[in-house]
């Protein structure tokens, strides 16, 4: 947990006030409605279908009890007693009015949250992996970083209003969960020969229209430059990112149409003027802000206490459970736990205030106060005791965040779409909810194994569909909803775009198809531990072309 | 319009000149980046003070060799959301070493303020008088910087290190 001063503290504060003024002068018509948007974005506020939609900043991923609960207040009393995690650790909420919107960022201000660069033109929340910190893979955790850059960034006043949105991930373990190379810029911890710590930077990712993965610009960076060279990259882009479209506007076209090397080179000019000033970063600041990260007085424990043995042989459901959601912690004797946020039939990623207050009062007692959220619109308890894990598993069932299936065909990943959405050109919660309900039967869903399905209502690729082992990308043909269906997309260390098989399918026909694909799969796998994302890469798509076309 | 300077609404004392007008010996103006390009040394020998327009899609290195003679570089926002000339203002004053009036002209919003001063302006052609009016208070909103630039605000990682 990054824990504020008063500095944040008053930032944050005076940032509620101006918004609040701000929101005045909106509503008494001072400001019209194209001259408060800008503001409204730079504060996470967007105009829906429906509604004012909030987005309040999850940074890396990590949340406090005390913050979650006041998501929970939020939801109750701002919104209609629920709230949607989506794929960048932030939460949104669908039904906030205008004029309540100061009061409802006071309420968040208090435990240090808001909804600063959620959205706009600017350095969006900056996300990491969301077991930083504890996953045994890490190198460090990324979050002392991230918090650095995330300050660096806030407010800052030669780039809130450049010509696109810039998202940034950090991350530090061989295993990258944070989905680095679909990022505007992402920035890999790691060591050098020499045992030096510094970051690989990787630049011009990002999905939508034009889908790129980041290339490597510098494959060393020592850490002591990372924020000028950050500044080095947004007056590049600043300067030279295209604004004549905006579809041509985010850095990955800069960097494609210049070449990585010019690109680079640019930079490197830019961050040769800069990188011995003011943000070359002291050792006492990266220590400070370490140091208000609250890491937990861990008990001395041994792994595999007998009691959890017991409970798994004794409770085929926990067993599952403990197989599919619960994952390797740095210390012995704990666990990662994940929360899925994906029942069968529900819109993934969204909580009840309810469910919320659960987990919060949870998380105190079995996860020292934190909780986190996922790029995969699930939660985690990163530091559970194993021999909890049997009562903290009821618990959880009986607030509906157990289903086994994290990993799963029906732990997919999606977009608000066109029930919310008014840039949606389909829908995408309803396509989630049928594939989940064909693939209810648990031991199915276990046998087909690792297997990520993500949707999107448009182009502009919220849900990553491009990225998904399966991708479901929505758009609009004569009025109608139609989904176009890649395979072969992956977002880890490996990441790749995904192969579309075929002509876009209406919407009452993409569970079928995801059917056919998942069967052509079982009949192609060469043994059960070749998971699909193998077969893909094996065969291509050319078989599931077939299978799935076959007889449409 | 109002100009803006120290906080205050005040009389400009400049004149803009057009592409093909006459430039005054005697009086401060403001001309076009190409016509000063153009003509520089004779333009910046007048014994009034010089300022140049400067668009936001031409790179401020192109002014390098004459910043010492111009009294005034103004940056252009045509609109509110086109933020190149933010970072046209800190290469000029943080790597140039610029020490005349940076104006802000344009698009130019009450919303702005503070990061048009982070970034280096000190005078700024306000759209809207009521935002004019406005500008000391709208400035003393902000007690808290999270990162350095050449302003002399003092970031707050120097603060927390008591420096």
């Amino acid at each position: 947990m990054y824990v504020y001063d008063d500095l944040d503290r008053t930032l944050l504060t005076e940032r509620v006030c101006e918004f609040r003024g701000q929101v005045a002068r909106r509503l008494s018509g001072e400001l019209t409605e194209e001259e408060f948007k800008p503001l409204r974005l730079m504060n996470g506020v967007y105009l829906q279908l429906h509604a004012y939609m909030l987005r309040i900043a999850i940074p890396y991923g990590t949340l406090s009890t005390a913050q979650l609960r006041m998501l929970a207040h939020i939801a109750r009393r701002y919104d209609r007693g629920y709230g949607h995690f989506t794929t960048r650790q932030n939460i949104q909420f669908h039904w906030i009015k205008l004029e309540e919107l100061p009061n409802a960022m006071a309420d968040l201000a208090s435990v240090g949250m808001h909804g600063m660069q959620t959205s706009g033109n600017n350095v969006r929340n900056i996300t990491t992996d969301q077991w930083a910190g504890v996953a045994p893979d890490e190198i460090e955790d990324p979050r002392v970083w991230a918090e650095l850059i995330r300050q660096h960034v806030t407010l800052h006043p030669e780039f809130s209003f450049m010509p696109r949105k810039f998202k940034i991930a950090v991350g530090s373990s061989s295993h990258d969960r944070a989905a680095l190379r679909i990022h505007d810029m992402a920035l890999r911890l790691h060591r050098d020969d020499a045992g030096e710590l510094g970051f690989e930077v990787m630049v011009g990712g990002g999905l939508g229209r034009t889908p790129y993965l980041a290339l490597t610009i510098k494959p060393f960076l020592n850490t002591r430059d990372v924020l000028s060279y950050v500044e080095a990259v947004l007056r590049t882009y600043n300067q030279f990112g295209r604004r004549d479209n905006i579809w041509k506007a985010r850095i990955k076209i800069l960097v494609h149409e210049l070449g990585p090397e010019a690109f680079a080179k640019e930079v490197e000019t830019e961050w040769q003027s800069i990188k011995d000033g003011a943000l070359a970063l002291d050792p006492a600041v990266v220590t400070e802000i370490g140091s208000r990260f609250r890491y937990p007085t861990y008990a001395r424990l041994d792994d595999s206490p007998p009691e959890l043995a017991q409970a798994r042989a004794a409770d085929r459901r926990f067993d599952t459970w403990v197989n599919n959601s619960v994952s390797n912690h740095k210390m012995p004797g704990y666990a990662i736990v994940t929360l899925s946020l994906k029942p069968e039939g529900g819109t993934p990623g969204d909580a009840t205030a309810e469910q919320m207050d659960a987990i919060a009062d949870l998380a105190d007692r079995y996860s020292f106060g934190e909780v986190r959220v996922g790029h995969e619109q699930n939660l985690a308890l990163p530091h559970v005791a194993q021999r909890d894990l049997p009562a903290l598993w009821q618990a959880l069932d009986a607030i509906g965040v157990a289903t086994p299936t994290v990993g799963l065909v029906s732990d997919i990943i999606a977009c608000p779409g066109l029930d919310y959405c008014s840039l949606a050109n389909a829908r995408s919660i309803p396509v989630a909810q049928e594939i989940t309900r064909r693939f209810h039967d648990l031991d199915l869903a276990r046998d087909l194994g690792r297997l990520h399905i993500n949707i999107s209502g448009c182009i502009n690729a919220c849900g990553h569909h491009h990225v998904g082992h399966i991708g479901i990308l929505g758009v609009e043909k004569n009025g109608e909803e139609f989904y176009q269906i890649t395979i072969g997309g992956r977002a880890d260390e490996e990441a790749r775009l995904g192969t579309l098989i075929g002509p876009a399918v209406p919407y009452a026909e993409v569970a079928d198809v995801v059917e056919d694909i998942v069967e052509a799969y079982l009949e192609l796998r060469v043994r059960p531990e070749e998971i699909f994302l193998e077969t893909v890469e094996r065969l291509g798509v050319e078989p599931f072309k077939e299978r799935v076309y076959a007889t449409r | 319009m109002r100009l803006v300077k120290s906080g205050q609404v005040v009389g400009d004392t400049f004149i803009r000149v057009a592409d093909d007008a006459q430039i005054p010996d005697d009086r401060p103006v403001i001309i076009p980046a190409a016509r000063l390009l153009a003509d520089a040394e004779a333009i910046l020998r007048r014994a009034a003070p010089t300022g140049v327009l400067w668009p936001n899609n031409r790179k401020v290195a192109e002014l390098a060799a004459y910043l010492d003679r111009l009294a005034l570089v103004a940056l252009d926002f045509p609109k509110f959301r086109d933020g190149r000339a933010y970072s046209q203002a800190r290469l000029l004053r943080e790597t140039y070493g610029f020490r005349g009036e940076l104006r802000a002209t344009g698009d130019v919003l009450r919303d702005q303020f503070i990061f048009l001063l982070r970034a280096g302006f000190d005078a700024f052609e306000v759209k809207k008088d009521a935002d004019a009016a406005a500008f000391a208070g709208e400035i003393a909103r902000h007690t808290v910087f999270y990162q350095p630039t050449g302003d002399g605000r003092v970031a707050a990682s120097r603060t927390r290190q008591g420096v």
